[in-house]
């Protein structure tokens, strides 16, 4: 098991004609993920040749998410269109009732997500989205939907959902002789679908998860809530890294999200909620792995 | 985006929210010039991006001209709270009935929108929402559905906007929330909203935050920037399209990720403890790909910052694997050249991740001037650190 992807997941990607689409849609092939088929109204039609990574791999473009799921059965969607489309292309797939979408795009104007957020909730929040502005989602040697790595690390217990792209594959990377179930990218933006409390509910759920490994960073108070979620419906053990202590008030730092402002958001106040519901938390990525890796000493 | 008062105001009037007459002067003499158009007493106001300027002395009414001119020269050049008064709106004075508070933001927690109201403004709703919350009215506003008349009057009336005011505050609201959609706002604040005494409803100050994610739809934000404020670095990062912010420290960073930068400003502060407190310069984010060209600009920003007396090079290289990052920091070592900016100051480089071995092997064959090279990001940090607390 893993969660929201396994070896079954079929995936499309939005915008695979893009040189970002076409260049992790060759990734994700060459990792087993298994891509069926691709998006973009303008080239609908065109044969795509991946044989090159994958021998089978000769993708159609289809004119919409819709046909594409119908034709080719996909489950999945990630999308790689600009951020100016990606609004449209979310609600497309919402529309499509696709059941995994995984949006890479960074740079959405933050009203566009706000709307196609209230836009999916309003259509009986059947699909789930990650992102923006995310790495994706990789349950490894299963599937990989996004452009995570994937040959970090193999399969193995350990569950990890992150603000972060980079701290994610540094911290796979350190744990890398563990293994993973499935590592969530769920991006660094103010507004996101999948947030971290999703993903803690998915992986206490998933028997083949035994410990967690969550990472933060400045801004709002997701870590905040998913401190106190851990408290109440948590049993597996957390480990969290929280990323932005030196950060100065009022200046973003790289993601749209990553903002002190005033006195909320920093690092020190996610660190002590966190702690107070119980979950070791690392002053390093370095420490926090060691911190995992004593999880699985003491087993 | 923050914009100062003057700019929020610009915004207010271009959508119909009402607010006083009143312009920007950058010297004394244009305050008195529009002191003179306006034809009333006015206030001069110091435009900076902090709260308190009232009590700072940057407020200051003015009955002529000639007396505008004085207080603008009492105002321009300032310091209030760190921030430089490069400029004083000048404006229409108003008799005060009655301060409200009237705004709409983005709600990160719950992803979606928030109308606040008060009628009790004209203080730090920080504050109000601490001491008396029962005083300020917080309604959710669906992005989709908007704010209409029927939503802008349950908002007047949660706040409980007594009827003498309450058509004119369902109107600002309405005209307030466009502003807020059509300039892709993240918050647009009235504070104080206020009664005159003929009973008239005017935003009396306000405050704007623009998404930078949506300029591409709005080419004139860019007019919005205080480049005068900038940081001097910043401002070139800008231009080369990096992703900068200028810190107050001695190791200059460079990192692919924003996590892993901000993670690594932590552990240099860390390490930095151990030596007089020595901190991390900047941050800047080379993006996962760190190529050659980016890595390079990078370098030549952080060089050519005075403060700093040692540079970490942090690189995870995970879609891009470690050997090709290594070659690319061994051809932004060539471009620097070729630029006639030859590094003059230590660097410190931790690459781990996919081909970390053959990334390494690479670097240490180049032996690149003032580079040396620490296989843990713990241990690059400290050497960093000592490196600069060594100058």
């Amino acid at each position: 098991m893993a969660i929201f992807l396994n070896e079954n997941s079929k995936i499309i990607v939005q915008g695979i004609t893009g040189a970002e689409g076409t260049k992790h849609t060759q990734r994700m092939l060459k990792s087993g993920a298994k891509v069926v088929g691709g998006v973009n109204a303008r080239k609908a039609g065109q044969e795509l040749d991946f044989t090159e990574f994958d021998p089978d791999a000769v993708l159609t473009v289809y004119g919409t998410v819709a046909e594409a799921m119908e034709k080719t059965g996909a489950n999945v969607s990630v999308a790689f269109v600009p951020p100016k489309f990606t609004k449209d292309a979310v609600i497309e797939a919402v529309d499509a009732g696709i059941e995994l979408l995984v949006v890479i795009t960074e740079g959405i104007p933050v009203h566009d997500t706000a709307e196609f957020w209230a836009y999916a909730q309003s259509n009986g929040n059947k699909t789930r989205i990650v992102g923006p502005n995310c790495p994706g989602v990789i349950s490894p040697g299963k599937s990989n939907a996004g452009i995570i790595p994937s040959d970090i690390t193999d399969s193995g217990p350990i569950g990890l959902v992150s603000k972060s792209g980079t701290l994610t594959y540094q911290m796979m990377y350190e744990l890398r002789d563990i293994g993973f179930s499935t590592c969530v990218g769920i991006g660094g933006d103010p507004v996101i679908g999948t947030t971290h409390i999703d993903a803690l509910e998915a992986f206490e759920a998933d028997p083949d998860t035994k410990a967690i490994v969550m990472i933060g960073e400045i801004g709002g108070d997701a870590e905040e809530r998913a401190a106190a979620y851990i408290k109440e419906h948590v049993t597996k053990p957390v480990v969290g890294y929280v990323a932005g202590f030196t950060a100065p008030e009022g200046k973003t730092m790289g993601h749209a999200g990553a903002i002190v402002s005033g006195s909320s958001g920093t690092a020190q106040a996610k660190k002590e909620a966190l702690e107070a519901a119980g979950v070791k938390v690392g002053k390093t990525p370095s420490e926090t792995a060691r911190l995992m890796r004593e999880v699985f000493q003491h087993g | 985006m923050d914009l100062m008062e003057y700019q929020a105001k610009e915004l207010f009037a271009k959508h119909g929210v009402p607010v006083l007459p009143g312009n920007v002067a950058e010297t004394a003499d244009r305050a008195r010039a529009i002191a003179e158009e306006i034809g009333t007493a006015v206030v001069v106001k110091a435009q900076v991006k902090t709260g308190g300027r009232g009590k700072a002395g940057g407020v200051k009414l003015a009955e002529n001209p000639a007396e505008a001119q004085e207080k603008a020269e009492a105002i321009l050049g300032m310091d209030i709270k760190g921030h430089t008064v490069h400029r004083v709106l000048v404006t229409e004075a108003s008799d005060i009935a009655q301060e409200y508070y009237v705004s709409f933001l983005l709600d990160r927690a719950n992803r979606t929108y928030l109308a606040m109201a008060s009628v009790e403004g004209g203080v730090e709703i920080e504050q109000l929402a601490v001491e008396r919350p029962e005083a300020l009215a917080k309604i959710p506003v669906d992005p989709l559905a908007g704010v209409d008349a029927v939503k802008a009057a349950e908002i007047a009336d949660a706040a409980g906007f007594t009827a003498d005011v309450r058509d004119q505050v369902i109107e600002v609201l309405q005209k307030l929330w466009t502003t807020f959609t059509a300039e892709d706002a993240t918050l647009v604040e009235v504070n104080p909203l206020v009664k005159t005494p003929d009973g008239k409803v005017l935003a009396l100050d306000g405050k704007v935050s623009l998404d930078e994610n949506a300029s591409f739809r709005h080419a004139d934000h860019a007019a919005f920037e205080d480049k005068a404020a900038a940081d001097p670095l910043e401002a070139r990062a800008k231009e080369k399209d990096l992703n900068y912010v200028k810190l107050d420290g001695e190791v200059g960073i460079i990192g692919n990720g924003a996590g892993l930068v901000m993670s690594t400003l932590d552990v240099v502060a860390y390490a930095g403890e151990e030596f007089g407190s020595v901190k991390p310069a900047n941050f800047l984010d080379i993006g996962g790909g760190a190529s050659a060209e980016v890595m390079a600009n990078g370098l030549e920003i952080i060089l050519s910052d005075e403060d700093v007396k040692s540079v970490f090079v942090n690189v995870f290289g995970g879609i891009t694997a470690c050997d090709a990052v290594a070659n690319g920091i061994v051809h932004a070592f060539e471009l620097l050249k070729e630029r006639g900016d030859d590094v003059t100051k230590p660097l410190v480089v931790r690459l781990d991740g996919n081909n970390a071995e053959v990334g390494r092997d690479i670097l240490d064959r180049a032996a690149l001037p003032l580079l040396e090279r620490v296989d843990t990001m713990d241990g690059a940090a400290r050497r960093a650190a000592e490196l600069a607390a060594a100058k």
